[in-house]
């Protein structure tokens, strides 16, 4: 299977997505330039973590106009995986590809930390090898996490079962504590309707190693593989 | 040589203008007589601007030139952007440190972050890729609310500018004290590793080919940064604020990919960061390491502003700007990468034979020197030294004579104070700003000893530490010096890894006083003779002097940053007790030190004593028998015993790691009889906690080394740290 990366200006996150998928799923994996129109043949498109664009104006706002973006809408549409992390989770909810927004975490500062995040929908094309309730563990690295959305979509987001990964702590309770960045109902991640776009703030390929502390994240990427391939 | 005329609308050139340029009488008839005439105004800006400390070294350089600077391993030392080291497998580490102390005093966001970006330049213009940044930081008492507002304001700043390029900074660290009110220290390192063979030295060579400023447009931020660096702080200060660059990490993050592709396509001959003194800089060093003349047109560089005069260009400060040397013919292609990027290149100006740094405005000539006597002309100055009275008296003082505070009879209440002390406390709130795991290679981050990286594709990982303990070198030059280097040894001897060699910042007052001097000389020589004891020599470094401000010069504080190799990853160990039921040892002696340690400051207030001596051959033989023991697999935990001494050390095994605490029951009783104090608290040097599942084994490894302690009644167990043994039956918890 193909992984397509997109590199935007300062993308930083990219290479490491990179390695994930080649080193660690043993798949195919190709950088994807934001000036071309071209996905090169990918099966799923990874929108990498970073500061695309210095997070000028507004964190993924620019980046949602590169060109590139016109084939991930499209890849999207059409079905196809799109996995949104960090700041690929921010341009992803400007392109209009995910509800809702994220916005500077309720403490003003930049977080990097390690956090647990509670497996909510364990029948996804991303989380299919997870349990339901499964508490993992990854770091996040952010300074606009904190996602909110209308009270309706969040309603929305709820009764569809699109809430994918909740700040928890070790015991699973979803508590103010565990909530690095202040988001709404300790939302990490959501799903689009269609079930194929998934954004989370965390950093699943960051946390595909025994030897750097976790490798919780591996199932996310490989979850997608037994999903697409079947 | 050409006529050289002044500009129409330049100032004359007036003592008081010479005076305001920083130059001395004698240093201008120096110029005159190189030049053979008056310098034009644009001159004089050029040759304050490389003839200040900040870039001339002129106080420190014979000193410096002191240190031990060669190994096997050492492909580039001091004299280049940044030292290298030979790590196998065809790689190498590129890795320096650097001040920016005096922006960071005025405008601390802006320059910590610019700190920030000039080390990381010097890093990736050597053709490495960086990997981790470091910090060492200093501020005056966190009760004093410029301070608190210089503190965030410096950790906001490097935050944000290595997370959004996206290295991640691994360790550092803070030190609060009074000394530092009004000039807090901004030391920042960077970390890279190479292809051996892409190693790239700033030497301009081959006559004919262009030189190209690439990146960033030139302003009129940061004119005269390197002077302001090279003065005492002063109420006017503040007035300085527009010498202060202002960074932008997104035009640095696009620099760095278009600089290392521009470095691979073999496009170029040579790269230099513009940093201090800008393109005058630059381009006269380039100039200097390859022999060789150039000659630059100040109306071909862009610019961002109209009107700015050749004075404004040479000596802006511009962030995220390089100076390439490329191939003639190759201009396009050099072009073609940057434009990839969104970045531009231009073309100002080219290598010649005629041995001449020539600046022209247009066709007219607007500044010239000859050949490279620009650089190598500055003037050397080797002040008087000798020691602050003062300071002697202080270390001269019995520490023991202190009387106790009543509260002392229960060591916990003590060793309570000492772990709320803001220099030994968490730093958590400071490096959660700062992304420690982008690049995914960092297996220890913040909070250990040392960082440890590991080098994807290699079964290696390499551990990086800044260190320092200014109070020692304060009371003692000579042996803070030694300390500083020692202790960052050992740190990353702590995390398994061999020391390899060492980049330092040297931050001291001003060296024109006989008291600075001496420390500064005396502090150097210390770092020496631990230098070559512990086979870590120095690849480069910095020199920050004038860290002076109305109330008085800052603790002569000698940085040290210190990379370790650590052959095999199953040899990685932490600072933190990892199982249940291990034996805790103490590798080294109780000593009960307890001159300028961090127990005299916290609890009594006081910087009085000799600081710790320090055997630089013992801390060898201590960093021997720990690594083998580690290798040997009988390690399951290394602690540094450092500030706070055995007990703070003891506690921070068992916090230090908020997932898993633990707790240990140590007993003293059969070991010594120093007083609780001398036990618990001294800072005697020399020292490693470990656990151990296997103590009779670390015991073995090295008979003639004196291990002296302290096999634990019931090792590691559960929440509570008990002290067994001391007078008066003392049960810390």
């Amino acid at each position: 299977m193909k992984f397509g990366i997109v590199t935007f200006p300062a993308s930083n996150c990219d290479y490491d997505a990179f390695h994930a998928i080649v080193d660690v799923l043993g798949e195919e994996a190709t950088y994807l330039w934001h000036k071309d129109h071209d996905l090169q043949g990918s099966d799923v498109v990874i929108l990498p973590g970073g500061f695309s664009y210095g997070d000028y104006l507004r964190a993924g706002a620019i980046a949602r106009f590169s060109p590139i973006m016109q084939e991930v809408a499209a890849h999207a549409k059409a079905g196809g995986p799109v996995l949104g992390i960090c700041n690929g989770f921010q341009i992803a909810c400007e392109a209009g590809l995910l509800p809702g927004a994220l916005m500077r975490n309720s403490h003003l500062q930049f977080v990097s930390a390690e956090v647990r995040i509670r497996v909510e929908n364990a029948d996804t094309m991303f989380t299919n090898l997870y349990d339901r309730g499964e508490i993992l563990r990854m770091p996040v690295a952010h300074g606009d996490g904190r996602y909110v959305a209308p009270a309706s979509v969040l309603e929305e987001l709820e009764a569809e079962g699109r809430v994918i990964f909740r700040y928890a702590d070790a015991a699973g309770t979803i508590s103010a504590d565990a909530n690095p960045n202040g988001s709404e109902r300790n939302i990490a991640g959501i799903i689009s309707e269609g079930g194929n776009v998934l954004g989370l703030m965390p950093h699943p390929e960051r946390a595909c190693s025994a030897l750097l502390g976790s490798t919780d994240g591996a199932r996310l990427l490989e979850s997608i593989l037994t999903r697409v391939a079947a | 040589m050409s006529a050289v005329k002044p500009r129409p609308g330049d100032p004359v050139i007036t003592p008081a203008l010479v005076a305001e340029h920083g130059l001395t009488k004698q240093e201008f008839e120096r110029l005159v007589g190189m030049l053979g005439r008056a310098p034009t105004f644009t001159e004089l800006g050029i040759v304050s601007a490389l003839w200040s400390e900040h870039c001339s070294y002129k106080h420190s350089r014979p000193t410096l030139k002191t240190l031990p600077t060669t190994a096997s391993y050492v492909l580039q030392g001091p004299g280049e952007n940044a030292g290298v080291i030979s790590i196998g497998d065809g790689l190498a580490v590129a890795f320096k440190i650097e001040s920016h102390n005096h922006p960071s005093a005025v405008e601390p966001y802006q320059g910590a972050a610019t700190g920030v970006g000039g080390i990381l330049r010097d890093v990736f213009t050597m053709g490495a890729r960086p990997i981790a940044m470091l910090n060492s930081l200093r501020f005056g008492s966190l009760d004093d609310s410029r301070v608190r507002y210089l503190f965030s304001g410096v950790v906001k700043g490097i935050g944000d500018y290595g997370n959004c390029v996206g290295i991640p900074t691994v360790a550092g660290e803070i030190v609060f004290d009074p000394a530092y009110e009004s000039n807090p220290l901004v030391n920042a390192m960077c970390v890279g590793l190479l292809h051996e063979e892409d190693l790239i030295r700033a030497k301009a060579q081959g006559v004919g080919n262009p030189i190209m400023a690439v990146g960033a447009r030139t302003g009129r931020d940061g004119i005269h940064g390197a002077s302001f660096a090279s003065e005492d702080l002063s109420e006017a200060s503040d007035a300085k604020r527009p010498r202060i660059q202002v960074g932008d990490p997104f035009t640095e993050k696009l620099l760095l990919e278009a600089s290392l592709e521009l470095i691979k396509s073999g496009h170029i001959v040579a790269i230099q960061d513009m940093g201090a003194a800008g393109l005058t800089s630059s381009s006269a060093e380039m100039a200097e390491r390859g022999d060789v003349g150039v000659t630059i047109d100040v109306t071909r560089m862009p610019t961002r502003e109209s009107g700015m005069t050749p004075y404004e260009i040479l000596l802006s400060e511009s962030q995220e700007r390089m100076l390439v040397v490329a191939k003639k013919g190759h201009e396009g292609a050099v072009r073609d990468i940057l434009a990839k990027w969104d970045l531009t290149a231009a073309v100002i100006g080219e290598v010649i034979s005629e041995p001449v740094y020539r600046v022209t405005e247009g066709d007219t000539v607007v500044a010239e020197f000859p050949g490279s006597r620009l650089v190598t002309d500055c003037p050397s100055y080797s002040p008087d030294a000798r020691e602050s009275t003062t300071i002697a008296a202080l270390r001269a003082r019995d520490p023991s004579a202190i009387a106790e505070r009543p509260e002392e009879g229960d060591p916990a209440w003590t060793l309570e104070r000492l772990l709320s002390a803001p220099t030994i406390a968490s730093k958590a709130w400071a490096y959660r700003q700062y992304d420690s795991t982008v690049r995914t290679n960092t297996v220890i981050g913040p909070g250990g000893d040392a960082a440890v990286l590991r080098v994807r594709g290699t079964n290696k990982a390499i551990a990086v530490k800044t260190d320092c303990n200014g109070r020692y070198v304060y009371l003692d030059p000579r042996v803070g010096g030694r300390i500083a280097v020692a202790e960052a040894a050992r740190n990353v001897a702590c995390t398994g890894a061999r020391p390899m060699a060492i980049t330092n910042c040297l931050n001291f007052g001003n060296p024109t006083r006989p008291e600075v001097f001496f420390q500064f000389k005396e502090a150097v020589a210390g770092m020496g003779e631990a230098c070559r004891a512990l086979g870590t020599p120095v690849t480069g470094g910095n020199v920050s002097l004038y860290n002076e401000s109305p109330s008085g010069a800052v603790y002569p504080t000698p940085v040290i940053g210190m990379v370790g190799l650590i052959d095999d990853l199953s040899h990685i160990t932490r600072a933190t007790f990892q199982r249940d039921s291990a034996a805790i040892l103490l590798l080294g002696d109780l000593g009960g030190e307890l001159g300028g340690s961090e127990y005299l400051a916290t609890i009594h207030g006081t910087v009085i004593g000799a600081p710790p001596r320090c055997d630089v051959e013992r801390e060898k033989a201590l960093i021997d028998v720990l690594l083998e023991a580690i290798r040997s697999g009988a390690i399951s935990s290394a602690h540094d015993c450092s500030d706070g001494g055995l007990a703070v050390a003891l506690a921070e095994c068992c916090i230090a790691n908020p997932e898993h605490e633990s707790g240990a029951e140590i007993d003293l009783s059969s070991y010594s009889d120093l007083s609780n104090r001398a036990i618990l608290f001294g800072e005697s040097q020399g020292r490693v906690v470990v656990s151990s599942v296997a103590p009779a084994r670390v015991l073995e490894i090295e008979p003639a080394f004196t291990i002296s302690a302290y096999i634990t009644r019931g090792g590691v167990s559960n929440a509570k740290l008990f002290i067994e043994g001391l007078r008066k039956a003392g049960l810390p918890e």
